[in-house]
Order: structure tokens, then sequence, then C-alpha cells
């Protein structure tokens, strides 16, 4: 174990798993609340196109990917905003579309030889230190914007009629959400890849809900479980030679069925009205 | 005649080709409370989203203390018909109080303490400070409820939209939940919209009867004869699905026409 932390792609490792854990627990607490996991993982998917055209252009990366995961998510936030009962539909089109133009891409690009698994389950092995300095930004710019907005985002989340009603832009509020989607997507597939983007950006916001009073409290606490998962599916996939990105999310369906467990288990008090410290005036 | 605060004039609106409502012409003065009643689906929630500007209308204007609604939203309070909507959301009721106090995209909104003070007070008023910590899905429906009016009142609105507010408060309840309008009726100009006839009570100051057309009664007693016109309204639209005219036509309705 410590002889491993002397490496420097492992110590990479770590470092991209806490930054990403951060970046998801706060997007993926926005996704889960405004009910659009279908759509992260429309984007997810459609930035495979961005994958092709990345190597078929000769560019770099992460400039196909953002580009358009970016581009997907514009167009998603678009028709939801014009048309919000064909949105789903929509997302359908632009996932498979994604999927199949890099695809295609990466069949016309000469001398391919692409290890297409690690962009499809992650490769957090990998994480060089300037794609860290990368994640590091992204990270700060998310969470700044999220903290600069956050009672914007709350009233939007929890009732977005009455956010109109207040004069928030919520059309605005919307697309900087589905932006940033994009920008923590980009960065996900780099540890679980783009099939195991939702699952990374879901699970730990969906326990947090069941124990936590505050949009606030569930992203702390959606990051810290995140973190528990990356960080013990990467010792784990260490340990017994598996595909960290996989032993990751297995990680975290176990923590899902836990909670669900103990939700299950507890006693029930909650709906009691004679529990808890009551005090009309 | 008391100022209007609200002038609907030839008002149509339509939802993908289907009239919804149909010239509507209605002046709320200040200090009013008009109870909006009809069949569900005759357009009660539409005239209330006109009035508050979440809806624009195919035809016509709406205008609310002199403006166009969304530029004097923070004059105004509203109730929503659906108060149930995610309840497994995390947020406190105090937090949900706040919400009404938000100031718009500034960004960096913080609540000052004038806010906190301001649901404090809201919340007082409507007996849910001892509940402030809780999260709102564990609380009943007449303190949802009442949760909601808070979160409307916290901005210390001029007029109050109510939608369906009777629809969680049990029959207990309802009582001293006409005294609390009554009382915030002294300062607060209400519009509550109902398919309840049981709102109709002494505190009623004018009726409106919408379905796709609307029928307004300026009334300053609610007599037998109305009261049992306005029983009849829904049953009748509910059994024959046509519209008809519940109150007697007005001098008003010609002016504006």
């Amino acid at each position: 174990m410590w002889e491993a932390l002397q490496l420097e792609f492992v110590r990479n490792a770590l470092m991209a798993g806490v930054l990403v854990s951060v970046v998801c627990g706060v997007i993926g607490t926005l996704v889960v609340v405004n009910r659009i996991v279908f759509l992260a993982g429309g984007i997810a998917h459609a930035a495979f196109g961005g994958i092709g055209l990345a190597f078929f252009m000769g560019w770099p990366y992460a400039v196909g990917t953002t580009g358009v995961s970016i581009l997907s998510a514009g167009v998603m936030a678009a028709v939801t905003l014009k048309a919000r009962h064909r949105v789903d539909a929509m997302v359908g089109v632009i996932w498979a579309v994604g999927m199949a133009v890099g695809v295609v891409l990466l069949d016309l690009t000469p001398g391919y030889n692409v290890d297409l698994m690690s962009y499809l389950f992650g490769s957090i092995l990998a994480v060089s230190g300037s794609d860290l300095w990368q994640m590091a930004a992204i990270g700060i710019a998310v969470i700044a914007i999220v903290a600069w907005y956050y009672n914007d985002f709350l009233a939007m989340s929890y009732d977005d009629e009455f956010a109109r009603l207040r004069n928030v832009p919520v059309a605005f509020l919307y697309c900087l959400l589905l932006g940033m989607v994009a920008l923590a997507v980009v960065m996900i597939i780099r540890v679980v890849g783009l099939i195991l983007v939702i699952a990374l950006l879901t699970i730990p916001p969906f326990i947090a809900e069941k124990f936590t009073g505050s949009l606030r409290a569930m992203m702390v606490l959606s990051s810290i479980l995140s973190g528990l998962f990356t960080l013990t599916g990467l010792w784990l996939s260490y340990l017994f030679n598996l595909t960290s990105g996989a032993t990751i999310i297995l990680v975290a369906a176990a923590g899902f069925f836990m909670s669900a467990l103990w939700e299950y288990c507890k006693p029930r008090r909650a709906a009691d009205p004679s529990a808890g410290p009551v005090n009309p005036v | 005649m008391p100022e209007p605060i609200i002038q609907m004039r030839d008002v149509w609106f339509s939802f993908n080709g289907q009239p919804v409502l149909r010239e509507v012409n209605l002046h709320v003065p200040r200090g009013d409370f008009l109870v909006v009643i009809g069949p569900n689906g005759g357009g009660k929630t539409t005239l209330l989203k006109l009035m508050l500007g979440l809806l624009d209308p195919t035809r016509g204007t709406v205008v609310v203390f002199g403006e166009p609604p969304h530029r004097v939203s923070h004059r105004i309070g509203y109730v929503p018909q659906n108060v149930h909507i995610n309840k497994d959301f995390p947020i406190s009721v105090l937090d949900v109080v706040l919400m009404g106090r938000l100031k718009a995209g500034r960004g960096w909104s913080r609540h000052s303490r004038l806010d906190r003070v301001a649901a404090q007070q809201a919340l007082e008023r409507m007996r849910l400070w001892g509940y402030r910590d809780r999260r709102i899905g564990a609380l009943s429906g007449g303190q949802l409820q009442r949760a909601f009016i808070a979160r409307a009142l916290v901005s210390g609105p001029e007029v109050l939209f109510l939608d369906e507010a009777m629809a969680s408060i049990d029959a207990q309840g309802r009582g001293e939940f006409y005294d609390m309008l009554k009382e915030l009726n002294r300062t607060v100009t209400i519009v509550a919209a109902s398919h309840d006839m049981m709102i109709l009570s002494r505190q009623v100051k004018s009726v409106a009867c919408v379905n796709r057309e609307l029928h307004y009664h300026d009334s300053g007693e609610i007599t037998q004869e109305m009261l049992d016109e306005a029983y009849h309204c829904p049953v009748d639209l509910v059994a024959h699905g046509i519209p008809h005219r519940v109150l007697s036509p007005h001098a008003d309705k010609k002016e504006d026409g």
C-alpha cells in the first residue's frame, strides 16, 4: 500500500479522485434535485463524439470532449426552455448520435489505435500533472459559481415557478447548470469513463439526500461519500488488479444498497406529528 | 371607487391552439377580497398566472399597479396550488420562507438580518416558528399551506394570490384560516381561486366565476341569492359543460367592452 504512494501516477490518481469527488458532490446534487440525470447521461455519451472528433482532427482530447459536451448541453438547454415535454426524446437522439459520430470518426482516423476502453470505463491511473491542473481549475470554477448563485439555484431547484416570480433568471441559471454539468462530465470521464458517469454523479447525492436538511449539506455529504467511494474503489482495484472505474462504481453501489437497507430498517418516526421538538407558538 | 390595482382588458389566452380564457375584463380595486370560483379546468389557475405575469396573454393586456406584472413582482405574494411538490427536497421550513425574500439574480444573494427578521415574523404569524428547522416534507398538509403563505407574506406584498388555498386545510382549520385572511385583508388585497364554495364566507367582497369566460360580481355584501347562484354555478357547469351566465350582467362589463 505505502510503496504505491511513492509512485507519481498513484498520487495523481488520488488527487484526481478527490477533485472529481468534490465536483461530483456539488454538481451531482444539483443534477439529482433538478431531476436531470438523463440529461447528464446524454451529455456524457455525446462526449464520445468529441473523443472521435479530437482524434480525427488531431486535437487534444480535452478540446474535443469539452467542445462537444458544451454543445450538446446547449442544445438540451434550448430544447428544455422551448419545449420541455420533448426533452427526453431529444436527449435520446443526442445520446445515440454522439456515440455513433465518435465511432465513425475513429473508423476514419488513419492509424487509429486508441484504447477505447479507457474512455468508456475511465483511466484514472493515466491522469497527468497537467490534467490535474485542468481538474483543479474546473473544480474551483464550479464551486465559485455555485457559491455565488447558491440561493438562486436553491430557489430554481425547489420551485422554479416561484423563482421566476421573484425574478430569478431561471433560464440563465439552467443554461449555466447544464454548462457546469458538461464540464463535470468531461472531468469525471477521466476517472470512471463515460458509461459510468451517471452513477458517480447520482449515487452519492441520492444517498446524501436522505440524511441532510439543506442543499448545502447535501453537497458536502455527497462530496465526502463520493471521495470515500472513489478512494476505496481505487484501493480495491489496486489490490485485486481490477478496472478502477468499474470498481469505484461497485463500491458506490454497495454504499447505495447499505443506505437503502438502513432506510428500510430504521424505526419510522418521521411521519409521527408528536415526535421531535415541536413548539407551536 | 378605490384605485384599481389589477386591470385586465380584453384578455384572451390559448394553449396549444385551444382557447382557455376568452374576452376577460376585470378590475380589482385596492383592498378587495376577490374569490374566483369555477369548475376545475375552467381557467382559474390560468387567470391567476396571467395576473402574476407567469403567463403572457395571447391577446389583450394585464396591468398590475400600472405596470406589466413581472415588473412589480416584488409587490405580489403568491401561494401556488400545488404545495406538495418536491416533498423529499432537503430544505428547512425557514429556508422555504426565506426564498420569498430573494432578490433577483444579484449573485452572492445572502440573506440579510432584515430578511431573517421578516421570515421570523411571517412564521410566527402562521404559528410555524417552532417548526422552522423541520424539513419541509415533514409538515402536515395544513402546516405546509401555512408555510407557503408565510413565504408569500415575507416580502410584505400589497396583493396576495391564493390558488386553491383551502385544499390542504381540514374542516376545523378553516374557520381559523378565514379569520387569518380577514385580518390580512385589512392591509392586503386578496385574490383567491377555489373550486370549493366554502370559501364564500362573509369576508369575501366580490366574486368572479370563471369557465372560459369570466363573470364578475362586485358586491360589498354577499346575498343569499348570490350564494345560491354561486353554489349552483359549478354544478351546472360540470353537468352541462357549457358556459353560462351565473351572475347578472354588469355595467362595468359594458364600459370595458
